[in-house]
């Protein structure tokens, strides 16, 4: 399968600091993709740079085999953590803009993603809740029909019901034209329903990406006796008690002596988080 | 037709929920030879789940020769798990609502039932043998 945004060696720093060290993995098309890690962790600079804001320092970032080239790639929509919007404009202006300075534009899409939120058309920008506004830039960069969607933090502001009716209208682009989506969030439970692919971003590095299902397959959650725990291979994070230890491997086996099974996904990230911060 | 409802805090993945249910309502009749499935966007509509996993649930329904993908038209049962035996009416099922109807009126409640059933089920049918 052919992959719809790529990075290799991928490095950016600011004033000397790396943000994103040494970046590698590749989001294949028709992927939903979660991109999580702490705050801090680089999640926002790698979508800036996919989406041609920003310029790698070095390395490289494809975007559908391509390297931006300093402006947005034509196929590419995305919504910025701070949700850039114009608060003096109505949402019906902002539209219009949107309208203006895109050579393909779906305005019916971008009406009904409003109308399905409930947001007025006739309303000012700046008169809009966080949640409203956050649907305001969904639409716009909806409207844009893209092949591959980048969602800064999509569902941070908006409550259960919104994020509920969010998702669902973006699973909606995903079955309809097969759009690639990655979103962001420092919260798994935002995403983990949703998502097949995950880019696990800790400290400006991927520390683990690639398919959920087979991540999950590819570990274990081992129960067993502490005594024994430093004989066991491929551990990538432990906890233990006086007598018992429980392990987060990478690997398939269960060792003689230890109960054994897939870690949930929410199990596997922390596990990673945890593993990065003992470091 | 019929509705998937996914229970995403169940524990059991989403695409095996959507295969179970529909080999459920294969087994009690409820879809027959010709039935369409839903389409991912209606399931997508319905419970916000990705696309990618019901389509992964019907590739595997499909590998089982349970359903075909039609291009262009949706995906169609090809086979039915209903015995005589499971569909409505049927011997044995009349005498598990009779049974029911006696442990109702026993006073067991909902949990008593399913543990009762579930207790006696792993003694006649070991886990290991067949699945689901």
């Amino acid at each position: 399968m052919d992959s719809a945004l790529s990075a290799h060696r991928l490095v950016k720093s600011y004033r000397g600091k790396r943000a994103l060290d040494g970046c590698e993995f590749a989001v294949p098309e028709g992927a939903v993709t979660a991109l999580v890690g702490p705050n801090g962790a680089g999640k926002s600079t790698l979508l800036a740079l996919a989406a041609g804001l920003l310029k790698p320092s070095s390395g490289e970032l494809r975007v559908f085999g391509e390297r931006p080239t300093g402006r947005t790639h034509p196929q590419v929509g995305y919504l910025a953590q701070n949700r850039p919007l114009y608060g003096r404009l109505t949402v019906a202006e902002t539209l219009r803009l949107g309208r203006a300075f895109n050579q393909r534009w779906a305005q019916r899409r971008a009406v009904q993603v409003l109308d399905q939120a409930e947001v007025p058309l006739d309303a000012r920008v700046h008169t809009l809740s966080e949640g409203a506004r956050t649907q305001v830039g969904i639409a716009l960069a909806l409207g844009r029909e893209p092949d591959l969607l980048l969602l800064d933090e999509p569902l941070s502001a908006l409550d259960p019901l919104a994020r509920d009716e969010t998702l669902r209208l973006l699973m909606g682009e995903v079955a309809d034209r097969g759009m690639t989506l990655v979103m962001s969030s420092h919260l798994l439970s935002d995403l983990h329903d949703v998502c097949d692919h995950l880019v696990l971003l800790i400290g400006g590095a991927v520390r683990l990406t690639g398919p959920i299902e087979d991540l999950l397959a590819e570990h274990r959650v081992l129960v067993g006796p502490a005594s024994r725990a430093a004989s066991v291979d491929g551990v990538v994070q432990a906890s233990s008690t006086e007598r018992q230890a429980t392990l987060l491997v990478r690997g398939e086996s269960v060792p003689e002596g230890w109960a054994g099974e897939q870690p949930t996904l929410e199990a596997l990230v922390l596990g990673y988080l945890r593993a990065a911060r003992a470091r | 037709m019929i509705e998937y409802r996914i229970d995403k805090r169940s524990g059991v993945a989403t695409y095996m929920q959507i295969i179970q249910q529909t080999r459920q309502a294969l087994r009690l009749g409820l879809l027959v030879p010709g039935d369409r499935l839903p389409t991912a966007r209606e399931v997508v509509e319905a419970t916000a789940v990705n696309p990618n996993t019901v389509l992964k649930a019907y590739r595997e329904l499909e590998r089982e020769g349970l359903v075909e993908a039609k291009r262009g038209l949706g995906t169609f049962v090809r086979r039915s798990l209903a015995t005589a035996q499971t569909a409505p009416g049927s011997p044995l099922r009349l005498e598990l609502a009779a049974w029911m109807d006696r442990a109702h009126h026993a006073g067991l409640s909902r949990e008593d039932v399913d543990a009762l059933y579930g207790d006696v089920r792993e003694e006649r049918y070991p886990t290991g043998e067949g699945q689901f």
